[in-house]
């Protein structure tokens, strides 16, 4: 394929992503806002209902589309590297389009709203399963602390070795923190392969 | 008041050039490694525009400066596997460039650089 290198002066950026998790309501897009230098995007990948449930091969001929919307911000580093900050989609029927986001990812922030701490329970599945780096942070709404890092912790099984933080979402500073934890997390666990 | 040319026609009636229109049906992009994060950028030296479409065209005004997939796709609100097709075309001309790295987890010195830039904003 053609690539950089025949006319040498422009730089074609590499990019690294970022995926911020966690269920319906939790705070995902405000993250990408607060953080993104750029208002959130939004990109809209049309698919065909043979491609949402790939075993079921009958009535392909009646084929319906069906939209999966992704929002995302962006953060260049540098004139040669560019962050991408991508929420996952809501519904669960769009699985596999969490693992296009997650493959060759940094890692990820799966956000938790101790109200409903169950509906994180299939992001932290997802990245447990594909063993990519993620962090929980625990979106605490109108500086509403309800529980203690440990408490929820514990209410979600985590192992000791992902880090749990407190964060509010809307706050830039906040949001900054929580991506640099999970940057921290991913060179750490590179580290101990 | 609206021109007697455009009366008929507004946001509510959706595109009047349907997507799989602007790529003339085809479905897959030449171009196989492209995903939402691949990065293009338009070639300094670039061929003749004038055959080509207004979506081309508007990519590579676009692709001026680099972009990901996923944002040409936003900026142009087309779905992504239309520009990923539209894309292929102007790649295979050598119109536009592309960092043809297929996703991998980044290395030590590429997360220390993202750190100090997110760090530093």
């Amino acid at each position: 394929m053609v690539f950089v290198g025949s006319d040498g002066q422009l730089i074609v950026p590499t990019a690294v992503k970022i995926v911020i998790a966690g269920g319906f309501g939790t705070g995902k897009t405000t993250m990408v806002a607060s953080v993104s230098e750029i208002p959130p995007l939004r990109t809209e990948e049309l698919l065909t209902e043979a491609g949402v449930h790939v075993d079921d091969l009958a009535g392909i001929e009646g084929k319906d589309t069906t939209t999966v919307a992704l929002d995302f911000g962006r953060i260049t580093i540098n004139t040669k590297v560019v962050l991408y900050l991508f929420g996952t989609p809501g519904q669960n029927r769009f699985w596999f389009m969490w693992d296009e986001l997650a493959t060759g990812a940094i890692g990820a922030v799966v956000l938790v709203d101790t109200r409903r701490l169950d509906s994180s329970f299939p992001s932290i599945d997802f990245f447990e399963h594909r063993a990519i780096p993620f962090i929980v942070a625990v979106n605490c709404f109108d500086g509403s602390q309800l529980y203690t890092v440990d408490e929820v912790r514990h209410a979600l099984d985590l192992d000791e070795a992902i880090p749990v933080v407190l964060c509010d979402a809307r706050d830039r500073e906040s949001s900054k923190t929580v991506l640099v934890e999970l940057i921290q997390h991913s060179m750490n666990r590179l580290a101990a392969v | 008041m609206t021109s007697r040319e455009d009366w008929w026609y507004d946001e509510a009636a959706g595109p009047l050039v349907r997507p799989y229109a602007m790529v003339r049906g085809r479905t897959r992009p030449n171009a196989p490694d492209l995903h939402l994060v691949t990065q293009v950028r338009a070639s300094a030296f670039a061929s003749d525009q004038t055959s080509l479409t207004v979506e081309h065209r508007e990519i590579m005004a676009l692709c001026a400066r680099p972009l990901s997939i996923a944002e040409v796709a936003a900026y142009l609100d087309v779905p992504l596997i239309v520009v990923k097709v539209l894309l292929s075309d102007l790649i295979e001309r050598g119109d536009v460039l592309v960092q043809n790295s297929s996703p991998k987890v980044p290395d030590r010195n590429l997360l220390q650089a993202v750190l100090d830039g997110v760090r530093g904003i």
